[in-house]
């Protein structure tokens, strides 16, 4: 009878550690995820590495002359408002040939292409836009020089567009 | 859905050789093809991919759309003022239907 109590006592922090690793295990997912989600370095879709490459032809793209105004936090992702001015004589020689926004984190990462030519005077351009979650927009504007003008924004987005 | 009510603001008092803010406007869902309707059924992706400006028959701007633009979209482009002329925007969806609006730039 002498041996009853320890087993007992065995027993019970057995199930002790059993319920306590069941909890660990229950909660890594979600702290995973919080923790993911405090990145500083947002991730980015496999289809907007493509369509940036693509776009830049393996160049890298130079973050100047190039002004983004989008909200810092969105509360509708689907109007988020957004203007693109880019810093260009707009002459023959040296003007904005096209403007590109991609989306870092959308379904789809092309998000619209503008052709401007000298006619435009002023390269600025406004629209609205959609962001399915908190993301970067990268903005590309490529010049007649050759140059490639790049802008990376990120926002926060409240309520995300973009459908389900 | 069919395109429709397109919509433009152009300057009052514009003279020749003024840089003007050019804004248009058309009423369209954008839908991306990612929704589904109230009985689980996904919703085919119909947009507006190409949207033209014209100035006097000379292309002036060019916007191309992806779904990631919003319902009903809005553009505003800058142009400096060759002379007095005919505005012709047009939106094209991807059926290949398009919706022309016209109007002229008065000038004082």
């Amino acid at each position: 009878m002498a041996k009853m109590p320890e087993r007992a006592k065995i027993s019970v922090l057995s199930r002790r550690s059993l319920l306590i690793s069941a909890a660990a295990a229950a909660l890594s997912p979600l702290l995973a995820y919080a923790a993911s989600r405090d990145t500083q370095t947002p991730e980015r879709s496999k289809e907007f590495e493509e369509a940036f490459a693509s776009l830049t032809g393996g160049a890298k793209p130079v973050a100047h002359d190039i002004a983004v105004d989008l909200p810092e936090l969105a509360d509708n992702g689907n109007f988020v408002p957004i203007t693109i001015t880019v810093e260009s004589p707009m002459t023959d020689a040296d003007h904005v040939k096209t403007i590109h926004i991609l989306s870092t984190l959308n379904p789809r990462a092309h998000v619209a292409t503008f052709q401007l030519s000298p006619i435009n005077a002023v390269a600025r351009i406004q629209s609205r836009m959609r962001l399915a979650k908190t993301q970067d927009v990268v903005v590309l504007a490529e010049l007649s020089t050759g140059e490639m003008l790049m802008s990376t924004t990120h926002v926060k987005v409240t309520i995300g567009g973009c459908g389900d | 859905m069919a395109a429709r009510n397109p919509r433009f603001r152009l300057p009052k008092n514009a003279k020749v050789g003024d840089v003007i803010e050019v804004k248009t406007l058309i009423m369209h869902p954008m839908e991306t093809g990612n929704r589904h309707d109230k009985y689980g059924k996904l919703i085919p992706r119909d947009i507006i991919t190409t949207f033209v400006a014209k100035y006097d028959g000379s292309q002036v701007f060019r916007a191309e759309f992806g779904t990631g633009i919003s319902a009903n979209p809005y553009v505003s482009f800058k142009m400096r003022v060759p002379g007095p002329g005919v505005f012709e925007f047009a939106w094209t969806d991807e059926h290949g239907i398009k919706t022309v609006a016209t109007a002229p730039l008065i000038l004082i």
